[in-house]
């Protein structure tokens, strides 16, 4: 079937999961982000100030882990592959500067890391991760927005039900929940400053949405 | 609109973030062949109208993705406990009586 | 128009700052500080509208949110229109454009007041329940002139242009009225650290204690309510929302506050601002400060213009410089209501005399107004007002100690206002909202709030606390309460000093008798908004309502806009009376959300317009909107419908499409159909308990086709999946069902077989899925990838991996058309790259892109269902024919098993899915039209099926027809009919749902 041999998988692993290399060696093969019709690249230093920045992290490597936390060699396999822990404590995450982990439920993890070692990652834990697990990728239907700035808060509390104040929301923290009427997963990078994760589908409206709610605070588009 | 704890991820939640699925403890038959049609119609489509406590099978929809069991009052909307799938719960209107 | 009744005083408004507003189209000026009511008390206008029933002229009675009368039609352009204002809240701005809202042809000269006029015979309660019921063809012709002649203003003809929001909050403790209670407790809460808001409706906190002389700390009371809003404003912990009014109090403490944040300032939000906000408010505890309503008197021609409540009458001259008439007779109950007299006195003009209805009247303020001379006629009562469109006197007569009947005789003095105070009515409203019914309590006189499962405290007026330093007291008790509920330290505050003052006993007194039988007596309004009188509501007990809810339904007591705020309580007492109960039997109705009328706009937020759902778009959506694509909605996703070339109709496009395919090649976007990535080594076993057919042997790199049914046996979703690796499967939903699905599979597994190790993720927007059909779609897609394409390497239902354009793809080559079909996934990043490229390769076979609506009739040239169009969820995989999809002997009971097996999905004459040929080859059936056997049958026709999907096929030359059918499957070659509405009839024959290429060929190839 696919070549995994070439990228020098475990053979043993390929019976069980089709791992395939999704992005092109061919660089003339042209990517797109879910936010490219936008052109979000022109809109940047259009406007200097406003109390909202955002910006599109776009091409991440988006993977999602399924596991037992309880089964201890498959934790620390993860630490292994990926130099850090999977978060355990509900609604939390561990990052370091290549890879961030966000918990998502009792048995999932959004692992996202540089787009171009999404499937040597994916290789390496085909190779070395044993018992029941899954890992998918879902490069090509997410993408990350950064949002921050004075007004950030005054601007999620429009668009996400859930208590944002920082004793409820501290630094670190991840929450999957309802963005207007669609979802995203929301971590606070600090005070001031938060990711969403969000569905590629789903990018042009929560887009209009920020553009529309943010409109009294001033949006700066940022590189 | 209910404020739900989420026992999976541990926290009160609004409850746009959840989707209702009715009854809890409807336990599809081990032997679906060997049920009447008016057992298997038990099954499907008979379910308690109640006032007063009522015990409900819930999912984090937005949120983890995980299902769990709710104790509501269906007169006061109070939630009187939540509970994983397999426990059983503790607030029942029988102890609630006594 | 000069400002004939204001006064030269310390209000709160600002002279220097005069602003100008048009009223029913005349021009007027009012002060920066007004409210809409108290600048046309200013200015000496007495009739602010028509009453609803007989177009009585209606002067503004209150001057807050119980007004029931100056209910106004606000707004100077179209776009802007809002009706029911209650002029007593609107703030004053220059340039405010408004209207009276009933009155035709206007408010001074109504000729429905002709019906009015003619009494209470003419329009008894039930009114028009009675005259407008029959003949019911005639409706149409009452409704026109109902409509004229009642309603309350009109919803605008065109957009709104402005901006509203909907913002979510959480907070520690929530506290509802900033005045004296509210901001006592407030205190007390932000000084302990808790997360606080406090919303009041006003424009500035303070509530009562801004048309108050009383003294807090030693200092006039609104400096000390300045001192503790500017150290409330300092707490970074605490949100001060003013012009906000709490309009609802729902489940578990989930508050909504509508504020609006720049009504005040123009016709329109200044730009950039949003101009109304709802704020949805979780609140681990809720203090009630609200306050309470006092209620107006009930007597004859009680809503002459100039008779108000006796506060109202206070508030206008101490807070606005405005003293609405120039002689005054107040009638009231207790104490308290001699204030207005004094206050009135004070500011110049004539006091006639205090009508107490007590007989003798002690206290503080009743000697006061003594010594300022002022006459107090005690044992008596007002009776009767005289005047039409402004009161020009009052009959008073001496009254019993019960309060129920005339004593001596009666008294004409020449007045133009009169002020009643019947005492206070606590605003339990937003305690009602949480299902807690109010308790009456005697010594109150009143409601008081019930018992409630939220975590809410009552602070002030609310509780029939009306005495300012018991108020505060209350407030500051409460705001420790809450504070000691929420865990945080007892913080440092005293309460503040205020003179105790002792008031004498108040008369529990409603209704006030008249010399003749409330029958004949002039109308004692109850209910000025909806018209209730005394004498309505004995009528309703007289023709056997006894339920204060039915009383309620009947007469439409308290079913305004303002929703009986001042008049409930005087009608539940009439209506005891009537009933002889006392009001706690005869109990009281229930308010609801919202406690006063809050625009849709506020509702909707931003979701509307553009943002009303969510449109979800595929990777390649750009290229469809660049070649003219009209879209089509498939839950949430806009999918392309067809391609219209210029000039082009619809069935024209649709024809080029299908030939197009079936002569060459058509590409569809299949982006949107759900995709579920299933792995761990239960897969296979799950798929096998999920769908109906068998996955055991379903072997690495082929697809197969499923059928899943729910427990009923009923299919609701189908699609292909495929076996990615031994562990490993990628299954494919219909596009509106794909959360379903993966919530379906959730549940399952969560729920029944947690032992099963499978995990479920889904990857619907991580493919971008490119369907290539037709005779040339091998040719094609041989110029973009190297792999063997031909049959015997790549064979129908089988998948491979391979390079397209340069992109790593999956190719399924699956069919839905019949055609020689691929599949062609890639990452959705590079999803737009490759269907262009797909174009360039493909103009050398006419590379058509197709839509959904050719992609159903290809499909139905094929016989091949869209689950939830073919079927509806009482189609079992049997009555579709489709027996080979289901696996019976798998070992395990897969779920729909024992549900088709159920006697009735077994019976005869099921409704079965079959092909329809109509007699007449270019007729196309409407989808839904509806099966008869027998044409001629009488009315009602025995109906036994209906079409579920119908399209003209160009490549067949005549229209097909899907359709469930009594017995279908066994009817082959016999007709059936289809009346339509014009009286004709439609013949088709029944046959095989598969028109094209039975034997499957044309994909195999």
């Amino acid at each position: 079937m696919s070549n995994l041999n070439e990228s020098g998988l475990n053979p043993a692993a390929q019976g069980k999961a089709a791992v395939m290399k999704q992005i092109p060696d061919d660089a003339a093969v042209r990517a797109e982000s879910p936010l490219h019709h936008i052109d979000l690249p022109s809109m940047a230093g259009k406007q200097k100030d406003g109390g909202i920045y955002l910006k599109e992290l776009a091409f991440v490597g988006h993977l999602s882990l399924r596991c037992d936390q309880k089964n201890a060699e498959q934790l620390s396999t993860v630490k292994e592959i990926l130099g850090l822990e999977l978060p355990l404590q509900p609604l939390t995450s561990n990052t370091n500067d290549q890879v961030q982990i966000r918990w998502m439920s009792p048995d999932e993890w959004l692992i996202t890391v540089p787009g171009d070692r999404t499937f040597e990652i994916e290789g390496l834990f085909r190779e070395k991760m044993t018992g029941h697990y899954s890992l998918v990728n879902g490069s090509g239907g997410q993408t990350i927005l950064e949002v921050r700035g004075p007004s950030v808060v005054d601007l999620l509390k429009k668009c996400v039900p859930v208590d944002l104040h920082s004793s409820e929301f501290p630094g670190g923290k991840v929450v999957s929940t309802t963005f207007a009427k669609a979802g995203a997963v929301i971590r606070r990078l600090d005070e001031q400053s938060f990711e969403l994760v969000i569905r590629r589908s789903f990018a042009d409206y929560i887009w209009l949405w920020i553009q529309d709610a943010s409109q009294e605070f001033g949006l700066v588009i940022e590189q | 609109m209910l404020s739900i704890y989420c026992p999976h991820c541990g926290e009160h939640r609004e409850e746009e973030e959840f989707h209702p699925k009715g009854q809890a403890h409807i336990v599809r038959p081990l032997d679906p062949e060997s049920c009447s049609d008016k057992e298997w119609g038990q099954y499907l489509y008979f379910r308690k109208n109640t006032r007063g406590l009522h015990h409900e099978l819930w999912v984090h929809a937005a949120g983890c993705r995980k299902f769990f069991n709710i104790t509501r009052d269906t007169v006061s909307y109070e939630i009187r406990e939540v509970y994983l799938i397999g426990e059983q719960p503790s607030v029942t209107s029988d102890r609630a009586q006594s | 128009m000069a400002q004939i009744n204001r006064i030269n005083n310390s209000g709160r408004i600002d002279p220097t700052q005069p602003l100008n507003f048009t009223y029913n189209g005349k021009s007027y000026q009012g002060f920066k500080g007004d409210t809409l009511a108290s600048a046309l008390l200013a200015n000496g206008v007495d009739v602010v509208g028509r009453s609803f029933k007989y177009s009585r002229p209606r002067g503004i009675l209150a001057a807050g949110a119980e007004e029931p009368n100056a209910i106004l039609q606000v707004g100077a352009t179209e776009a802007t229109q809002v009706p029911n204002v209650r002029a007593t809240q609107q703030e004053l701005f220059n340039g405010l454009v408004c209207q009276s809202v009933n009155g035709w042809p206007n408010v001074e000269t109504d000729l429905m007041s002709l019906v009015g006029k003619a009494g209470g015979k003419m329009m008894p309660p039930g009114f028009y329940y009675k005259t407008f019921m029959y003949p019911q063809s005639l409706w149409p012709t009452y409704e026109n002139v109902i409509r004229k002649a009642a309603g309350l203003g009109r919803s605008p003809k065109v957009g709104d242009p402005d901006t509203y929001d909907k913002v979510n909050q959480h907070c520690d403790l929530l506290i509802v009225g900033a005045g004296p209670a509210g901001l006592a407790a407030a205190q007390a809460a932000a000084r302990s650290g808790a997360r606080v808001i406090i919303a009041d409706e006003q424009n500035e906190f303070g509530g009562s204690l801004l048309s108050s002389n009383e003294m807090i700390d030693g200092q006039p009371a609104d400096s000390w309510v300045k001192q503790v809003a500017e150290e409330l404003e300092a707490q970074p912990e605490v949100m001060l929302l003013p012009r906000s009014t709490v309009n609802g109090y729902h489940d578990h403490n989930f508050l909504t506050i509508h504020q609006r944040c720049t009504d005040h300032l123009a016709d329109r939000a200044p730009s950039g601002q949003v101009r109304q906000r709802m704020h949805r408010v979780r609140a681990k505890w809720v203090i009630l400060a609200t306050g309470a309503h006092e209620r107006p008197l009930v007597f004859g021609n009680n809503d002459v213009p100039g008779c108000m409540l006796a506060s109202a009458v206070s508030t206008y001259i101490h807070r606005y410089s405005v003293v609405p008439g120039r002689r005054l007779v107040l009638m009231t109950t207790n104490d308290h209501g001699y204030k207005t007299a004094i206050d009135w006195h004070a500011a110049g003009r004539e006091v006639v005399a205090i009508v107490d209805t007590r007989q003798k009247p002690k206290g503080y303020r009743v000697d006061q107004a003594r010594e300022l001379g002022i006459t107090v006629i005690s044992g008596s009562a007002v009776i009767e007002a005289k005047g039409t469109k402004r009161v020009t006197a009052a009959i008073v007569s001496g009254i019993n100690e019960a309060g129920d009947k005339l004593t001596g005789s009666t008294q004409e003095l020449s007045a133009d206002t009169i002020a009643s105070s019947g005492g206070w009515s606590p605003a339990v409203h937003l305690s009602c909202h949480t299902g807690s019914r109010p308790v009456w309590n005697d010594a109150v006189a009143g409601f008081v709030p019930g018992a409630t499962k939220q975590k809410q405290l009552l602070a002030g007026g609310i509780n029939g606390v009306y005495s300012l330093d018991k108020v505060l007291g209350s407030g500051l008790e409460a705001g420790l309460q809450a504070v000691s509920n929420l865990g945080f330290a007892a913080p440092a505050v005293e309460l503040p000093q205020v003179e105790p003052a002792t008031e004498g006993r108040s008369m529990a007194l409603y209704h006030i008798p008249h010399s003749k039988p409330t029958s004949q007596a002039p109308k004692q309004f109850v209910d000025y908004q909806t018209d209730v009188t005394a004498a309505g509501i004995e009528v309703a007990c007289r023709e056997g309502f006894e339920s204060i809810e039915h009383v309620k339904r009947y007469t439409a007591m308290g079913f305004g806009t303002d929703q009986g705020k001042t008049g409930n309580i005087n009608g539940m007492a009439i209506t005891a009376k009537a009933l002889n109960k006392t009001i706690p039997e005869t109990g009281t109705t229930i308010f609801r959300p919202n406690y006063t009328p809050i625009t849709f706009g506020a509702i909707a937020g931003r979701d509307c317009g553009e943002l009303f759902d969510p449109k979800r778009y595929t990777a390649m959506h750009k290229w469809h909107l660049e070649n003219g694509a009209r879209f089509e909605d498939v839950g949430q996703w806009k999918r392309p419908w067809y391609y219209p070339k210029a000039g082009e109709t619809m069935q024209l496009a649709l024809d080029r499409e299908c030939t197009a395919t079936r002569d060459s090649v058509g590409i569809l976007d299949a982006s949107t159909l759900g995709k579920i990535d299933i792995q761990g080594p239960d897969a296979r076993e799950f798929l096998n308990r999920v769908y109906s057919n068998a996955w055991a042997k379903l072997a690495v790199g082929k697809c197969r086709y499923g059928l899943m049914c729910g427990e009923d046996g009923m299919v609701f979703d189908d699609g292909v999946t495929s076996c990615l690796a031994d562990n490993h499967f990628l299954m494919t939903t219909t596009s509106g069902g794909a959360a379903r699905v993966l919530e379906w599979l959730e549940l399952y597994h969560q729920t029944e077989w947690p032992e099963l190790e499978v995990f479920f993720n889904t990857v619907t927007d991580h493919w971008s899925t490119m369907t290539i059909s037709g005779p040339n779609s091998r040719k094609l897609l041989s110029k973009l990838t190297d792999i063997d394409l031909s049959n015997e390497n790549f064979a129908y239902m089988d998948w491979q991996e391979a390079k397209v354009a340069g992109a790593p793809a999956r190719i399924f080559r699956i069919s839905f058309t019949g055609e020689l079909s691929y599949e062609i996934n890639v990452q959705a990043n590079y999803g737009l790259y490759v269907w262009e490229k797909l174009f360039e390769a493909g103009a050398e076979f006419n590379l058509t892109p197709y839509g959904t609506e050719t992609m159903h009739v290809l499909r139905a040239e094929k016989g091949f269902i869209i689950a939830g169009q073919d079927t509806d969820g009482s189609v079992t995989p049997e009555d579709l024919g489709m027996n080979w999809c289901i696996a019976r002997k798998k070992p395990f009971s897969f779920i729909g098993k024992r549900g088709m097996a159920r006697e009735d999905c077994q019976r005869e004459n099921r409704k079965q899915l079959v092909g329809l040929r109509t007699k007449q080859p270019e007729v196309v059936l409407e989808e839904g039209a509806q099966a008869v056997f027998d044409p001629n049958a009488g009315i009602p026709m025995p109906m036994v099926g209906h079409v579920t999907s119908s399209y003209y096929s160009a490549n067949l030359g005549h229209s097909i027809a899907m359709a469930v059918i009594k017995g279908g499957l066994g009817r082959t070659g016999e007709s059936v009919y289809f009346p339509q509405a014009d009286g004709g009839v439609i013949e088709a024959e029944i046959c095989s749902p598969v028109f094209l290429d039975p034997k499957g060929e044309r994909q195999n190839v």
